[in-house]
């Protein structure tokens, strides 16, 4: 991800020393996430769309539903598929061009954490079996860059596809027709909330800011659902972590998720 | 791009247009410098229906190397659209239309910016389109020089933008999506207010010389309305909230 520029020693031994008397360079407490703003409806054209503050990191979501040709082994099933881009002003290291590695893994942790999830219910976007289904893009840009962008993403393309209204279509001489007024929620089951943590020497941090993300040995990001279960998981970075660390990252994003996504619920019914 | 509506009126019997607008008015514009953290510089602006960002790096190192000049800066843009800010999903993937408008943008701006004081460096000026509605070019170019002014990087003058258009047989002033797609012609111009100079400019769509004449005239006239309100989107960040 951008990764940031040559980070100070000097930084990384600061973060370490305050995190040894508990305390974070941003002055949070090692589980606090940054401050959450989620603004939805950012861009009217979309069929749903969020902007997502965490902290200095900003992220814009635009989720676009259109009838699409199901997977072939899944006629039943409408599409979604999630993306997540870094706009090249988002930090002075981006470069324009084919996405590298860092940034495919972003949009597939981000997309595995709403799939895996069954937020949506694509049993309910299909407009005739095996021939035409409804598709549900949501589509990330990342503005600005100050670290975890996996929650950030994740935050934004929740919000969006939460509050998107979806056409509706009607097979009609075999092609799908828009029916006038026909518009209706996404159907979804469950609200995946994803927290990212990282591990600073021996400490774990929710929602690493950009200077933390540089210091890092691994992170470990946890999507859990509704019901406060894990439903996605992805480890990063080329350090490690220990069994009781895993299960302690596993609490700790059952209780962060929980209060995010009361925001999330907000969001939705503002949407509403 | 957009549906197109065979029921329009373009321009009704009292010279009200399809949007509400007079022929000789703009759409609601509104630019805020500024914004982005990491960028050098950046701007925001609201053209109509139009949500472009704008964010400037540099003078800064120039990669690939090779492209650096020993007697200039180099400037370097990059127009791009979000997926999601056209009715049908956009491939992310720069298409033709965008190299070019980048390339067109990137000449529109080359006048203004001194750049032969940064040899062997490189602006770079990116653009990122959040929602289109006919007119992007000149509010990202719009947008664009002010956000190379808030990088603080050293111009001659700004560059404004408008365009201008004919339709239903009339000279419009700022065509939007509807008149783009229905109506006759479509003239965006970029126009350096101060300097008098016009350093964009293309036209699709058939004129009259006399129509012709009209219309640079008409998107002159635009791009210093434009022009105001770039200088006060800077006032009000560097001299306090509008103030001045």
């Amino acid at each position: 991800m951008a990764s940031t520029s040559v980070i100070d020693e000097l930084k990384k031994s600061q973060i370490l020393e305050l995190l040894e008397q508990g305390k974070r360079v941003d002055g949070r407490t090692l589980d606090e996430p940054r401050k959450l703003i989620i603004e939805i409806n950012a861009i009217p054209k979309a069929n749903g769309s969020a902007r997502v503050r965490l902290g200095d990191t900003e992220v814009i979501c635009g989720v676009k539903i259109q009838p699409d040709r199901p997977f072939p082994d899944m006629g039943d099933k409408g599409i979604f598929i999630c993306t997540a881009e870094l706009l090249p002003f988002s930090h002075p290291s981006v470069e324009t061009g084919p996405p590298g590695p860092d940034v495919i893994e972003l949009a597939r942790v981000v997309d595995r954490g709403i799939r895996e999830s069954h937020m949506i219910d694509l049993t309910q976007l299909v407009i005739q079996k095996n021939k035409s289904v409804v598709g549900v893009f949501a589509d990330n840009v990342v503005v600005d860059y100050d670290g975890n962008l996996f929650d950030a993403c994740a935050y934004a393309a929740t919000a969006a596809i939460l509050t998107a209204k979806t056409p509706k279509w009607e097979m009609k001489d075999d092609v799908p027709t828009l029916v006038e007024g026909g518009e209706s929620h996404v159907p979804t089951t469950t609200i995946p909330v994803s927290v990212t943590m990282g591990k600073i020497g021996n400490y774990i941090v929710v929602d690493p800011n950009g200077d933390e993300w540089a210091s890092m040995d691994a992170r470990i990001t946890i999507t859990t659902d509704s019901n406060g279960n894990i439903c996605a998981l992805q480890k990063g970075g080329n350090g490690g972590f220990t069994f009781d660390e895993v299960i302690k990252c596993g609490e700790l994003s059952v209780k962060v998720g929980s209060k995010v996504r009361e925001m999330l619920k907000q969001a939705k019914e503002r949407g509403q | 791009m957009g549906g197109r509506d065979a029921t329009l009126v373009l321009l009704d019997e009292n010279g009200i247009r399809c949007d509400g607008r007079k022929v000789d008015e703009p759409r609601r514009i509104m630019i805020k410098a500024g914004g982005l953290k990491n960028a050098d510089g950046s701007a925001y602006i609201e053209f109509g229906d139009n949500k472009i960002l704008v964010g400037v790096f540099g003078p800064r190192d120039v990669h690939p190397k090779h492209m650096s000049n020993t007697d200039t800066g180099i400037l370097r843009v990059r127009y791009h659209m979000e997926p999601f800010s056209v009715t049908e999903r956009k491939n992310p993937a720069p298409s033709r239309r965008e190299i070019e408008i980048s390339k067109v943008i990137k000449e529109a701006l080359e006048p203004a910016v001194m750049l032969e004081k940064f040899p062997r460096t490189a602006v770079d000026v990116y653009i990122e389109v959040l929602q289109a509605d006919g007119g992007t070019r000149c509010a990202a170019l719009s947008a664009a020089s002010v956000a190379l002014a808030d990088a603080g990087i050293p111009m001659r003058d700004m560059v404004a933008a408008c365009a201008a258009g004919k339709a239903a047989d009339t000279i419009i002033l700022d065509v939007n999506n509807e008149e783009d797609q229905a109506g006759q012609a479509d003239m965006p111009i970029g126009y350096m207010p101060s300097l008098e100079k016009i350093t964009l400019l293309q036209l699709d769509g058939v004129l009259t010389p006399a129509e012709y004449k009209k219309c640079v005239e008409t998107g002159i006239h635009g791009c210093k309305i434009v022009y105001e309100l770039q200088k006060k989107a800077l006032t009000d960040k560097y001299f306090g909230n509008g103030e001045k």
